[in-house]
């Protein structure tokens, strides 16, 4: 077995970016494509510190990151409030059954 | 194989079987348990690279607040009474074939090119140096960044509480 370098990281990442993709196209329930957008997030953050550690960049890629945890948590506060909006409205967070955009 | 390459082996297996589980798992709160251990491996894998600060932040923002905050979101909006709280799930095969289509084409993209890399030392503390670049270089990128969280704020709690 080779000794892990950027690659093994990379192939972690990207596994993780095809499975977010992959939950938000399949799952209906809007919080499942919640999680989704969030292991994609991870996966891109995995990317940037990866980067970081095997190129010669500074700590540009740890900023980066941590930048990409504080929107994370903002728009996971944004989107439950919507979804919790929708709730109230429509009673389902079936993102196919939601399709009016006016009452 | 040495203790690095074992740990990263453990870590990635942790990360990507329990995102599998959450993808793949029809009963949405198991989903959120196993996004807890998916966001406990890339902890995980942050340390391996070096990155200890984000990793910390990694546990309390996205383990602490994040997934909690999902989980609200999952028992605000069903039944509570109903004991199995399912999912449906749409367009599985092309979604199968699609994604696998493009994990391959990424896999085959980044296998096949020759990165530049350059050695790695043995990795330092980053907090110190990750604080003076945010309050030196990247102080307007903190300070808009604290905005943009207390406009999250707001508009969250005027949206859920806007009376219908």
């Amino acid at each position: 077995m080779i000794e892990v370098g950027l690659n093994h990281f990379l192939v972690v990442s990207t596994l993780l970016f095809s499975m977010g993709i992959y939950a938000i196209v399949t799952r209906k329930n809007a919080i499942m494509v919640l999680m989704g957008v969030e292991l994609i997030l991870n996966s891109a953050n995995i990317n940037f510190i990866a980067f970081t550690r095997f190129g010669n960049f500074g700590l540009q890629g740890h900023l980066i990151a941590l930048f990409v945890i504080v929107l994370a948590a903002a728009e996971a506060a944004i989107a439950l409030a919507i979804v919790l909006n929708i709730y109230k409205t429509l009673s389902t967070v079936n993102i196919d059954e939601v399709d009016s955009l006016k009452d | 194989m040495n203790v690095y390459d074992f740990i990263f082996y453990l870590f990635a297996a942790i990360t990507v079987l329990s995102a599998f589980f959450v993808v793949t798992n029809r009963n949405i709160v198991y989903s959120a348990f196993f996004l807890l251990f998916t966001f406990f491996g890339v902890a995980g894998i942050y340390v391996l690279l070096g990155a200890d600060f984000v990793a910390i932040v990694q546990l309390i923002v996205y383990v602490g607040g994040i997934l909690i905050l999902l989980l609200f979101g999952v028992m605000l909006t069903n039944k509570i009474t109903n004991v199995e709280i399912k999912t449906g799930t749409i367009n599985i095969y092309p979604a199968v074939i699609g994604v696998g289509l493009l994990s391959g084409a990424l896999l085959a993209a980044l296998i096949t090119s020759t990165w530049k890399t350059f050695p790695t030392e043995a990795p330092l503390p980053t907090t110190a140096a990750l604080g003076t670049m945010l309050l030196q270089e990247y102080a307007l990128v903190f300070e808009l960044l604290g905005i943009i969280l207390l406009i999250a704020l707001i508009g969250a709690a005027s949206i859920a509480r806007r009376e219908a």
